[in-house]
């Protein structure tokens, strides 16, 4: 595993501008949607690694997180729905030299591509996936996902939702990731430094991002306004739908937040060239 | 006497809302559906109704389109009548299960918005999705109208349960699936009728021992292709009947070709779905202008119906194809189709592949006209043209 000491950050004043596509502005996000905090949490991250963005590849799939593949001057890929994962998987294996980061939702990595997610943490390829939970399908409308809280309104749980939901985090460690977190939109810091350790990992590392969906989620549900979604993110996403599986120190009465595994395994690309490495050696 | 009585249960909604209406009307036992740009509102219009109790379906949001056939095909092969509707990606993530769905002889009901897939990225109208699946053993509608989505829904379910093969209606995005037009919304007590649910052998029932998808040997895998080929060639005439009898109840005729102003017709547009309305409008014109102009809208394409395109067509001395959907390496896909059906005719006409609106791009009735001009005394073109 990569100390993370020995990579000095970038002192640098971090501007935002700096990483985006101005000329795709202005973006098609909802007024009050978390999804702007996290990319910029994401892109300050990448800022204070000093990461080239030419050596910077974004991989999204499909929904309100997909898009914001498009903003991010770097080279981006706007994949399948549920499919950025195995798109990225193929990339950075051809491309080791590459940061491959991953930008999904809730309905595009726990859903649609639920498959991927799971292969993604056992396989352990040198990838960083920050998963954006609004606990919706919101670029179709407010549908029902995987991690849409009990009881909630969603277009087709028009009696309340009876689904029980995903923890994506236990879900992920349960799989094999090596390192995995969560934070929610209100910790703008605390969100950039997990993103900062997750890229930083040697393997595979997942993030959940709580974020909101206030125009068509929060309405729909009488969730308040923005900053009252984002304030009440840590307590009213239902922290009693999640069954952690990692036990660490969390703020009271919230959601586990931080960085909630880490471990040190095989990272599978470099295993799988010192596999070829050998096997070329063998045969001389 | 009396006259006829006419429904007067006319509403104003989108081609979407009207599909969910003739789904409502006969209320399949089962749908699972999966959201997707331009499907959705069939979907949420669906729970709407549940929600109302005027709907008295199973509705399962399964995890993607992929599971949403997989649940179509196992409730359909208990016996149960089952919908389900998607779009561009979903019906392409769909492929192996189509092809499932046909083998197990299932008649399935799916209503397919017509999208353009990616890549690149685009939410248009363009009938590649569809026609891309022609192979799959998939019957294939496509309308013009909420109004005929509606109907066409209700008659897929008489096909499809009369030859035991699954239907796939379609309507272009947006011009369609959007629009928002006057539809009639018909009698339910009539619909039911029309469309009566036929007693199919419970498949999956654990008094008999039945297995559905076992390893079969060479002959016994081509036998159910032959089976297919024997259902398959029944398709044209159930239309009609289905087209016939519905015209009767409703007033509203249907049949798998439409014709327009074909009579005396000295060149036709021959098309699908929604640009028959452009099409329509251009014809007007020209006959105003003293062109001898016609339409011939292919309502049914899978299977095509080849006597009747061959008998429409022998009288007209050119033929203009406008194909909203783009086969790399091949050209329209109707004009090939129409090509092949044709081969070998006397009197054939001079037909030329025109690829209108590909990824939706818009395509007014004048540009229509100016290629009725250009072509109609024009040698038979040996490629597709691209129509700016």
């Amino acid at each position: 595993m990569k100390d993370a000491v020995e990579t000095p950050l970038n002192e640098a004043e971090f501007h935002i501008n700096d990483y985006i596509r101005l000329e795709q502005m202005p973006h098609f996000l909802c007024p009050g949607c978390g999804h702007g905090i996290a990319l910029r949490a994401l892109l300050w991250a990448v800022h204070e690694l000093g990461i080239d963005k030419d050596k910077l590849a974004i991989v999204s799939g499909i929904g309100c997180s997909g898009r914001l593949s498009a903003y991010i001057d770097a080279n981006t890929f706007h994949t399948t729905h549920g499919r950025p994962l195995a798109y990225a998987t193929g990339l950075a294996l051809a491309r080791p030299d590459l940061h491959v980061i991953v930008i999904t939702g809730d309905g595009d990595s726990l859903a649609i591509g639920g498959n991927h997610l799971i292969h993604a943490c056992r396989r352990n390829l040198n990838l960083t996936c920050m998963m954006l939970n609004n606990e919706i399908y919101g670029m179709t409308g407010g549908q029902v996902s995987p991690t849409t809280s009990p009881d909630r309104y969603t277009t087709t749980t028009p009696a309340g939702n009876t689904e029980p939901v995903f923890d994506a985090c236990a879900l992920a460690t349960a799989a094999g990731a090596g390192f995995v977190g969560r934070e929610v939109t209100m910790q703008v810091t605390g969100l950039k430094n997990l993103m900062r350790d997750a890229i930083q990992h040697d393997g595979f590392s997942f993030v959940e991002v709580i974020s909101d969906c206030t125009e068509i989620y929060g309405r729909k549900n009488d969730l308040g306004n923005s900053p009252e979604m984002i304030l009440s993110q840590k307590s009213q996403m239902r922290p009693d739908a999640y069954r952690n599986t990692v036990d660490v120190p969390f703020r009271p009465n919230a959601l586990t937040c931080g960085v909630l595994t880490k471990t040190d395994r095989p990272e599978y690309g470099k295993a799988y060239r010192d596999m070829t490495a050998r096997l070329r050696g063998e045969g001389k | 006497m009396n006259a006829p009585v006419r429904n007067t249960n006319v509403q104003l909604m989108n081609g979407n809302h009207a599909v969910a209406w003739g789904v409502r009307l006969l209320s399949p036992d089962v749908a699972p559906l999966y959201p997707i740009t331009p499907q959705t509102p069939i979907l949420e219009k669906l729970i709407d109704f549940q929600s109302q109790d005027v709907l008295s379906t199973r509705l399962l949001t399964p995890e993607s389109e992929h599971s949403a056939m997989a649940g179509a095909i196992a409730a359909s092969a208990t016996g149960a009548r089952v919908f389900t509707a998607t779009s561009s990606q979903g019906l392409l993530l769909m492929h192996e299960l189509l092809h499932y769905a046909a083998g197990a002889r299932l008649p399935i009901v799916m209503f397919n918005v017509n999208r353009t897939p990616a890549a690149p990225w685009g939410f248009w109208p363009d009938q590649i999705d569809s026609l891309s699946q022609r192979d799959t053993g998939w019957i294939q509608l496509y309308t013009e109208t909420p109004q005929e989505s509606l109907d066409t829904t209700i008659q897929a379910f008489r096909i499809a349960e009369a030859c035991e093969m699954p239907v796939m209606v379609n309507h272009d995005a947006f011009y369609v699936s959007h629009a928002v037009e006057p539809v009639e919304i018909p009698d339910q007590e009539m619909v039911q009728n029309f469309a009566k649910k036929p007693d199919r052998s419970l498949w999956l029932e654990t008094g008999s021992i039945r297995s559905i998808g076992t390893p079969i040997g060479q002959a016994g895998w081509n036998e159910t292709r032959r089976e297919m080929d024997v259902a398959m060639q029944r398709v044209v005439g159930l239309t009609e009947e289905a087209g016939r009898v519905w015209g009767e109840q409703t007033g509203r005729h249907y049949g798998p070709l439409d014709f327009y102003r074909t009579d005396d017709a000295e060149v036709v547009f021959v098309t699908m779905g929604s640009m028959a309305g452009t099409a329509r409008e251009a014809v007007d014109t020209l006959r105003r202008n003293g062109v001898a102009a016609g339409l011939i809208r292919v309502r049914l394409f899978r299977p095509l119906p080849i006597s009747g395109l061959r008998a429409a067509l022998a009288k007209i001395p050119t033929a203009i194809v406008l194909d909203r959907n783009y086969s790399p390496g091949l050209g329209g896909v109707l004009h090939q189709e129409l090509k092949a059906e044709l081969y070998g005719m006397e009197n054939a006409p001079r037909m030329h592949g025109m690829l209108a609106g590909v990824g939706g791009v818009n395509v007014p009735p004048e540009t229509l006209e100016k290629l009725v001009i250009d072509y109609k005394d024009a040698e038979q073109s040996q490629s597709p043209i691209w129509v700016d």
